[in-house]
């Protein structure tokens, strides 16, 4: 499904969260959404989601409809709900479940456990799983009811460099395999560089650069992005990582504060 | 069950857990109802003259048995102890309801206003005379049903007017609850002697009014709210995990809570109209359905209405007993029984429950 999104923009209140932006995601494709806090990453996955009113226009397959087969995770991932794991999942599938669970909805939520290799913790409650292991659930949600377009929020913010990994690897080729229209939020830049087709680099609710991750992801963007010094290393398999080295603007006053420390008396 | 799962093939994990979920529903609420039907004996065997239990089930079921126990048992204490399972059950589904939409173990009836509205309504039929045109008999009745609404109205609207969202509502309920306090301590000081009893007697809650056609209007409330309930069940259970994450998996939220609200009224406002505030019911009965299935509405609500209609069953019984020819307000044999309880429970699960 194409998402179109034209001069579309946000407020809360009197501040401007999104301003006029033009962006295409396309199915069976992975858009990266970057950018530093608060540069609008949620609200455009929220618009989208069409859980925050937006001005513009934000066309599904070139229709102002919103689908129903929309997977969204959002970012909050607390859970005080007494709810198991099979319980929270199956609640992916909501528009079509029915009082009685039917055999069609257990295997779909079955299926999405072995495929996340979390159908051990089908029958812990929710409540006392790690923050890594609920984002694993949380995405289980996301995609038990095999959505046409994946929202997914920061969906590694808490999971270790195996799990991410095992998490982005899933939602690539799952995007791939069923032609989903997939937008994902992450703060690691390098994670965006190697798993997503396509990059949005936003700033101060503004789209800066938009294009393969080759063409966004640079120093120079980096640089007017994120006010932060990188270098461009390349490594032995080939691909390029970015490796931060220092805030800019912000050296003077981190050494100003060292030499304050040094001096201060006992 | 074993019709979505063949009974031959290995049990992974997923249909493991589906099966011990469905069976521990299935035993609580079965096991509940077993407890439900020795509550409404004792019930109906205790009072002033105590009449066997096996005897009252006789009665109860239709045999043959001594025409008093007959007579005692279908005209005076069967409308009581019938009463009691219904109002128990519309207070504990109602406080289930109001926990889960505001997501606030601390949520009921009693405790965010609207029994206090209700009672409110009644306080200004006595008193002052005040009510809807209907007749002498219900007008107590119709204004505390009405005021239940205005009261669910009322914190819809004002923790509603930023985005209605869980604990705008909780506020605004706790504002209304000490509104609604004022104002009814306001008419008791205005009232004469007779009317300030007859309002004090109505708000510590009592059964002993409880009549055929009462019990009646009150079943039928709970019948037509049920299946309206049933069709929300999934929703709610969503709500559970918070309203970002309800509204992403395509609940209207606004539109949930408006629909519950509703609910949450009718039921409220109809228990409290027949018997009087009681408090404790609505707030507990949920804490041990939560203790005893966890929050999938499928098993939390009826769980939750089962056990309040035992918890005011039981109430009912302890009422008759503490004081032997006499009888205890109901309200205040919940609230002495319920704090307690409470308390233990609190103190015995900590945070794990909510």
């Amino acid at each position: 499904m194409n998402i179109s999104l034209q001069s579309l923009s946000v407020r809360y209140g009197p501040r401007v969260v999104l301003h006029q932006i033009d962006l295409c995601a396309q199915p069976g494709r992975v858009l990266g959404i970057v950018g530093p806090n608060g540069s609008g990453k949620s609200t455009l996955v929220k618009a989208v989601a069409g859980q925050v009113k937006a001005s513009g226009q934000l066309l599904f397959n070139g229709q102002a409809q919103w689908p129903t087969a929309i997977g969204y995770m959002p970012q909050d991932q607390l859970a005080l709900a007494a709810l198991s794991v099979l319980e929270v999942v199956l609640l992916g599938r909501l528009r079509q479940l029915r009082l009685k669970v039917q055999p069609d909805d257990l295997a779909a939520v079955r299926r999405l456990l072995q495929r996340l290799g979390i159908e051990d913790l089908a029958g812990r409650d929710v409540r006392q799983l790690s923050g890594g292991q609920r984002q694993m659930v949380f995405l289980a949600q996301a995609l038990v009811a095999e959505p046409r377009v994946l929202l997914l929020d920061e969906p590694i913010s808490a999971l270790d460099i195996c799990h991410q990994l095992e998490v982005l690897e899933v939602v690539r080729q799952t995007t791939r395999q069923q032609g989903l229209t997939t937008l994902l939020v992450l703060h690691d830049l390098n994670a965006a560089a190697r798993f997503c087709d396509d990059v949005a680099l936003l700033k101060d609710g503004q789209l800066l650069a938009c294009g393969s991750p080759a063409q966004v992801l640079t120093v120079a963007h980096v640089a007017n992005a994120f006010g932060v010094e990188t270098e461009a290393l390349r490594c032995l398999d080939g691909t390029g990582v970015l490796v931060p080295k220092r805030a800019i603007g912000a050296t003077s006053k981190m050494e100003n504060a060292i030499k304050n420390i040094a001096v201060c008396p006992m | 069950m074993s019709a979505v799962l063949p009974n031959t093939l290995p049990l992974d994990a997923v249909s493991a857990e589906f099966r011990r979920g469905a069976a521990r529903r299935t035993l609580v609420l079965l096991v509940t109802l077993g407890l439900l039907l020795l509550g409404l004996l004792l019930d109906a065997a205790t009072g002033p003259a105590m009449l066997p239990v096996g005897e009252v089930a006789r009665a109860v079921f239709g045999y043959p048995t001594d025409s008093s126990v007959q007579a005692i048992v279908w005209s005076i204490r069967l409308p009581v102890a019938l009463m009691a399972l219904a109002v128990g059950a519309a207070l504990g589904l109602s406080g289930a309801i109001m926990q889960t939409i505001l997501n606030n173990p601390l949520a009921s009836s009693y405790t965010l206003g609207i029994s206090a509205g209700a009672g409110f309504g009644a306080s200004l039929v006595i008193v002052l005379g005040l009510s809807l045109p209907v007749a002498d008999n219900y007008a107590i009745a119709a204004n505390a049903m009405l005021f239940a609404g205005v009261a669910c109205a009322g914190v819809y609207w004002i923790g509603g007017a930023r985005n209605a969202s869980a604990e705008g509502l909780v506020l605004a309920g706790i504002a209304l609850l000490f509104l609604f306090q004022a104002l009814s301590s306001l008419l008791q000081m205005v009232a004469s002697p007779e009317s300030l009893q007859q309002v004090v007697f109505w708000l510590f809650g009592s059964l002993q009014k409880s009549t055929w056609p009462k019990l009646g209007v009150m079943l039928t409330v709970l019948v037509v709210c049920v299946p309206w309930l049933a069709r929300d069940v999934w929703g709610l259970t969503a709500l559970k995990l918070g309203d970002a994450r309800a509204a992403a998996l395509g609940v209207n939220v606004s539109a949930l809570r408006i629909r519950s609200f509703v609910l949450i009224s009718a039921l409220t406002g109809v228990a409290v109209a027949f018997v009087g505030t009681i408090g404790f019911v609505g707030l507990v009965a949920p804490h041990l359905a939560r203790m005893l299935i966890g929050e999938d509405q499928r098993g939390f609500l009826p769980a939750s209405g089962l056990l309040g209609a035992l918890l005011l069953s039981l109430a009912s019984v302890a009422s008759k007993t503490i004081s032997p020819g006499a009888i205890f307000p109901i309200g205040i044999v919940t609230s002495l029984i319920g704090v307690p309880f409470f308390i233990w429970m609190v103190l015995h699960n900590r945070k794990s429950y909510w």
